[in-house]
């Protein structure tokens, strides 16, 4: 059978089950069956991709290729390594009494409902679905914020609710100039928004039309992505949740905003030929990593402080992608593998730091390495991974947009530079003070899953020191897509 | 086609404008909801008219839609929650409403430049009415940016969507109908984890006052 229906019913399907059977003991575990499913059902459609190159389903109403098949498996890994690190985190927020049989319900059917939309939104060749799948990551994750029920959960819910909705308003107009452009090379119907149709007519779609919509699109995705300025939801969202869906929102979904904004660029690259798109991005990536770092400082809840990471993150990639070309293309791509990998292994370590001591204030968190040694080392190389620090595969996919900025932006050079170091005093700093240290918390009743936490760091390791032959392919094919 | 159509699309814009103007002054929640429905319903009229010129079937099915959703079953449930949370008092904008409208007119004169030069590349019957469309979204994003409660909020996200949705009508007659389907789910879905929302909220401080919402910053 096709293992496409597999990637993207068995999270829907999982996810309606488990919204009527999630209150109960074996649900955690369903969730992680779920997940595997999923993976192994994304290994298998990877493999034939890579092998017989891109292909359609149900008609060309989805369109698999490299560069959509790499997240697709990023994503399913991801999934299934949170889905491991949830089943003893919630258990022990179930003994604390902070999730109740109802609010696990919710979580374990949101969770798969969640991974469904993603998949959606990467494997939809229409863009107009595309924008509806984003809109309902946004809804399926919502709740989840909220669901402590606490003050501030509430208003960062709100916040995520209302300002993604307007965000994700303005990509609807976008779509919309899209379709009046598409409607006038190839006569409006299903087809003509379509992305692989967009794609051959791409040089005959009207240049004004195209840029107005690219400006609507990146401003509406961009809002997804936590783009500066438009990022005042995301540290918020990203705290106040269940560290799980921390680890989700910030590992895959600003992959998934940022996947659909390159999408669209491809198109508006073809319709324009004056580099508009790159430089939008460009300056948007910059200004992204330059208050996400200064930002970094500020911070007194760790939960916080990686959010804010996760948007100098972004902009970086941001910033790789509107360089262009092979290269800062292919560091691009690197830098999303790495940075999902890194950052949800950081936010594992940092549930399980966070009930340790029953605080997010990174001042009263100590001495993780005595209280429990595999969460402050993974703590620690977490942070140095994330802070691109050799050996890691963070620090090639730097070193590799640093170099091409330096030949192709060089005043962008320093700046980036600039924000590296300040992001690596801010951060290292605090981490240091929270991994050592004397304390006298006791050690959590139910040992936390290293396993994600590790196999994550392992992966990024490797990706640092030597990327398999296959993978490399594999990159490279998906820099075809984009760059071409 | 006959030359009355398009006078009749151009007239119930302008009453769209209209409405999304004395939405903006509302002060009293009831009759938003009210004003509201007006909205949706200038909506589906408008998108009869372009769809009986046009014989366009799909437009059927999507004015259809509108009818249902944003007419009839919003308004509906709007209601319901006014009354389970017994929010009927006045609205109190955060900038006075003489201020509000001058802001207002600005926007559509904005949205008037904007939009002038994709009008005239558009193919529809409606196109002259894509500079209102975009006006009614930037008039609901003003609305939204203006009130300090929660339930007029919810409404300046809706009367976005009805900009949205006659912005698709009036350039390219209508988004393909399976998109269409799409939107109204998500919006469905949504009108409902608001209404879950407004609940928790309500739990949470006893009132509605999006103000209460104000304290994530970043020194905390």
């Amino acid at each position: 059978m096709d293992p496409l229906l597999w990637v993207l019913f068995t999270p829907l399907v999982g996810g309606i089950i488990l919204g009527l059977v999630g209150q109960r003991d074996t649900a955690p575990n369903l969730n992680v069956v779920c997940s595997l499913i999923t993976f192994s059902a994304a290994v298998i459609l990877t493999v034939r991709i890579i092998n017989n190159g891109p292909l359609f389903s149900f008609g060309k109403l989805f369109f698999i290729d490299p560069l959509n098949v790499f997240l697709v498996t990023l994503t399913a890994f991801v999934g299934l390594t949170t889905s491991i690190f949830s089943r003893p985190y919630m258990r022990v927020e179930r003994d604390h009494g902070k999730m109740t049989p109802n609010r696990l319900r919710l979580y374990h059917s949101m969770f798969q409902l969640f991974m469904f939309t993603m998949f959606l939104a990467l494997m939809t060749n229409n863009l107009g679905i595309l924008w509806v799948a984003m809109e309902g990551a946004t809804l399926a994750t919502v709740l989840l914020v909220s669901v402590y029920r606490t003050v501030s959960s509430l208003e960062a819910a709100w916040k995520y609710f209302i300002l993604c909705g307007v965000g994700i308003a303005l990509a609807l107009f976008g779509t919309i100039l899209l379709y009046l452009a598409a409607d006038r090379q190839l006569g409006g119907g299903t087809d003509a928004l379509l992305w692989t149709t967009l794609n051959a007519v791409k040089s005959h779609l009207d240049p004004a039309i195209m840029s107005l919509a690219f400006v609507f699109l990146l401003v509406g995705y961009g809002t997804k992505m936590g783009l500066v300025p438009l990022h005042s939801w995301l540290p918020d969202a990203h705290a106040e949740g269940p560290t799980p869906i921390s680890a989700v929102l910030s590992g895959l979904l600003l992959n998934v905003a940022l996947y659909a904004v390159l999408r669209f660029k491809v198109l508006t690259d073809g319709a324009l030929h004056n580099g508009m798109p790159g430089k939008l991005l460009i300056g948007f990536g910059l200004l992204s990593v330059l208050v996400a770092t200064f930002s970094l400082s500020r911070q007194k809840d760790v939960k916080r402080m990686f959010s804010y990471s996760s948007i100098e993150h972004i902009g970086i990639m941001t910033f790789a992608f509107g360089i262009g070309g092979p290269v800062a293309t292919y560091a691009g791509l690197l830098h999303m593998t790495v940075h999902s990998l890194v950052k949800s292994a950081i936010f594992f370590t940092v549930g399980h730091a966070c009930q340790n001591a029953g605080t997010q204030v990174m001042a009263d968190i100590r001495g993780l390495v005595k209280v429990s040694p595999t969460v402050g080392w993974g703590m620690l190389f977490g942070s140095l991974a994330i802070l691109g620090m050799p050996p890691f595969g963070v620090f090639s996919s730097e070193f590799l947009i640093l170099t091409t900025a330096m030949r192709e932006l060089p005043w962008a050079t320093p700046i980036l530079i600039l924000a590296l170091g300040v992001a690596f005093a801010s951060i290292f700093g605090r981490v240091q003070g929270m991994v050592f240290g004397e304390t006298t918390a006791k050690p959590l009743a139910h040992s936390p899953a290293l396993l994600p936490v590790f196999a994550h760091l392992g992966l990024a390791l490797l990706l640092g020191l030597y990327i398999p032959t296959y993978l490399n392919l594999w990159f490279l094919q998906a820099v075809h897509m984009i760059v071409r | 086609m006959t030359p009355l159509a398009p006078q009749i699309v151009n007239l119930l814009a302008a009453i769209l404008l209209l409405v999304t103007f004395a939405m903006l002054s509302q002060r009293r929640i009831l009759s938003l909801i009210h004003l509201f429905t007006l909205h949706g319903a200038t909506l589906v009229a408008s998108a009869l008219v372009v769809a009986w010129v046009t014989h366009d079937s799909e437009l059927y099915y999507s004015a259809a839609l509108t009818l249902a959703l944003k007419v009839i079953l919003i308004p509906w449930i709007l209601h319901k929650l006014i009354l389970r949370l017994n929010v009927k008092w006045d609205v109190e904008p955060l900038i006075n409403v003489p201020m509000t409208m001058l802001i207002g007119i600005v926007l559509v004169i904005i949205a008037f430049n904007l939009a002038l030069p994709i009008s005239q590349l558009s193919s529809s019957i409606a196109r002259g009415t894509l500079g209102i469309a975009l006006a009614c979204i930037l008039l609901s994003f003003l609305m939204m940016i203006t009130r300090s409660k929660a339930v007029p909020q919810v409404i300046g996200f809706l009367s976005m969507e009805n900009g949205l949705f006659f912005s698709a009508m009036a350039a390219t007659n209508g988004m393909p109908m399976i998109v269409e389907l799409g939107i109204a789910l998500d919006i469905l879905v949504g009108i409902l984890i608001l209404g879950v929302f407004l609940f928790q909220i309500r739990e949470q401080f006893d009132n509605l006052d999006i103000h209460n919402l104000e304290h994530l910053k970043e020194e905390d």
